[in-house]
């Protein structure tokens, strides 16, 4: 390392000046046939949904390729971005967000990560991000198996596994309290 | 290359040029803190049960590429000429680079800005404060960067404004930055600031990064080199990412 990073500063509560857009929500078209929603609210230590998020995810497709600058896994799935981003102040906390359910990925001899998303989750009141992952509560072999899953104590997996629905999934935050959500540092 | 089948796998996964398979991971005492108790807001809004370490696999060290969706204009990055008119207030240039700790540039990627306009006051429903709103300016850019990582807009300086964190609190004035970066772990959200802006001791935001050094890494330069006669005042601002780092995934597992 030669340089030092530069130092990360809260989102702010006026970020929807600047980095939400229509289709933001939408790492997938609406329309496309494997389309699902994954909804849930973020919550602060008082239990009150955080009206003002700011909550973007990142995963593979369902062949576990990524839409990224190298196309890792080969070329995703067309019209697939691989990312989403969700922004909306004066809510009532919930987020929407539309993608494909993640497949598992192979790293290496041995190694396959379970399906999941990596999640991002800006708001006024952060000094810097938080990091978490959505794992799918209808995969539960994959998840036993998953070598990040298993750094995490037991007794709090479960706040990192969506539930599903009824197209999709259901995937709450709480940053602080007694259901506190897992978070990363990566 | 060792044994077929490992080489099967990686064979996948294992890079192409010039992408790390990790990154460095800041100490936690190097990074803004989470819970900042002067920063009111952050008292229900931090983790309070620790982090927990995650080895980076593929998912951290790829990232979207959002550029040519999101950069759709000649005049995203000029926040100037997004209305009939010229924006009330000090025009100015605003330059640099997007580097890793390495010092190598970032190419083609987005550079997402947002601001208050010369009176200090936001475009946002939830800013309220008796500041004029300007009807030739929203404050919000984007650039990609260029081969060198460079980007640039050209745009107001904004005003300093107030907040309700304590008695008479105001904010410096800002430019609020989001980069993504070529990989998830490389994301940042900052704010940008203006060299020896006499609201700095008394900003619990810009103050949460403990380390003065490193607050002055969230400070802009005076360019009178890149001011235009007769036109526009410059500023200058090179952002670092997280780098490569030392522990790939297999070995931290």
């Amino acid at each position: 390392m030669i340089y030092a990073t530069t130092p990360s500063q809260t989102v702010g509560p006026y970020f929807a000046i600047g980095l939400p857009w229509p289709e933001g929500p939408h790492a997938i078209a609406p329309e496309h046939p494997d389309a699902i929603r994954i909804t849930g609210t973020a919550y602060d230590g008082a239990g009150d949904p955080i009206a003002d998020t700011l909550l973007e995810i990142w995963g593979a497709d369902p062949d576990g390729r990524y839409a990224d600058l190298w196309e890792h896994g080969g070329p995703a799935t067309p019209g697939f971005r691989g990312f989403a981003r969700f922004g909306e102040e004066g809510g009532d906390g919930r987020f929407e967000l539309i993608t494909l359910k993640p497949g598992p990925v192979r790293v290496s001899e041995g190694i396959v990560l379970a399906p999941h998303l990596d999640v991002t989750l800006f708001a006024r009141g952060m000094l810097r991000h938080v990091v978490t992952r959505i794992y799918f509560g209808d995969e539960a072999q994959a998840n036993a198996a998953d070598p990040i899953l298993a750094r995490v104590p037991a007794e709090r997996r479960e706040t990192l596994i969506a539930q599903p629905t009824e197209n999709g999934y259901r995937f709450d935050i709480h940053v602080q309290g007694p259901a506190e959500t897992v978070f990363f540092a990566v | 290359m060792s044994e077929p089948s490992t080489e099967k796998a990686h064979a996948v996964y294992k890079p192409v040029t010039d992408t790390p398979d990790c990154y460095l991971r800041p100490g936690e005492d190097e990074q803004t803190p989470l819970d900042y108790p002067p920063y009111k807001s952050s008292r229900l809004r931090h983790p309070k049960q620790p982090l927990v370490f995650m080895p980076q696999t593929i998912t951290e060290i790829t990232g979207p590429q959002l550029g040519r969706e999101r950069v759709l204009g000649e005049l995203d990055n000029d926040l100037t000429r997004q209305h009939p008119g010229e924006p009330i207030g000090q025009r100015i240039t605003l330059t640099g680079r997007v580097l890793d700790t390495e010092g190598k540039p970032l190419r083609g990627t987005l550079v997402e800005i947002w601001q208050a306009n010369a009176a200090g006051r936001y475009r946002h429903r939830w800013d309220r404060w008796p500041a004029p709103l300007d009807p030739n300016f929203t404050g919000a850019g984007r650039a990609i960067t260029d081969d060198d990582g460079r980007y640039s807009f050209t745009t107001i300086k904004p005003g300093p404004y107030p907040w309700g964190n304590h008695y008479n609190a105001w904010r410096p004035a800002h430019i609020h930055f989001s980069l993504l970066g070529r990989a998830f772990v490389q994301r940042l959200v900052t704010q940008m600031y203006f060299p020896d802006d006499p609201l700095f001791p008394y900003d619990p935001v810009f103050n949460s990064v403990r380390d003065e050094r490193a607050r002055q890494r969230m400070v802009s330069r005076f360019a009178m080199s890149a001011s235009e006669p007769d036109w526009a005042l410059a500023f200058e601002w090179d952002i670092y990412l997280r780098g490569p780092g030392a522990t790939p995934f297999e070995e931290a597992l």
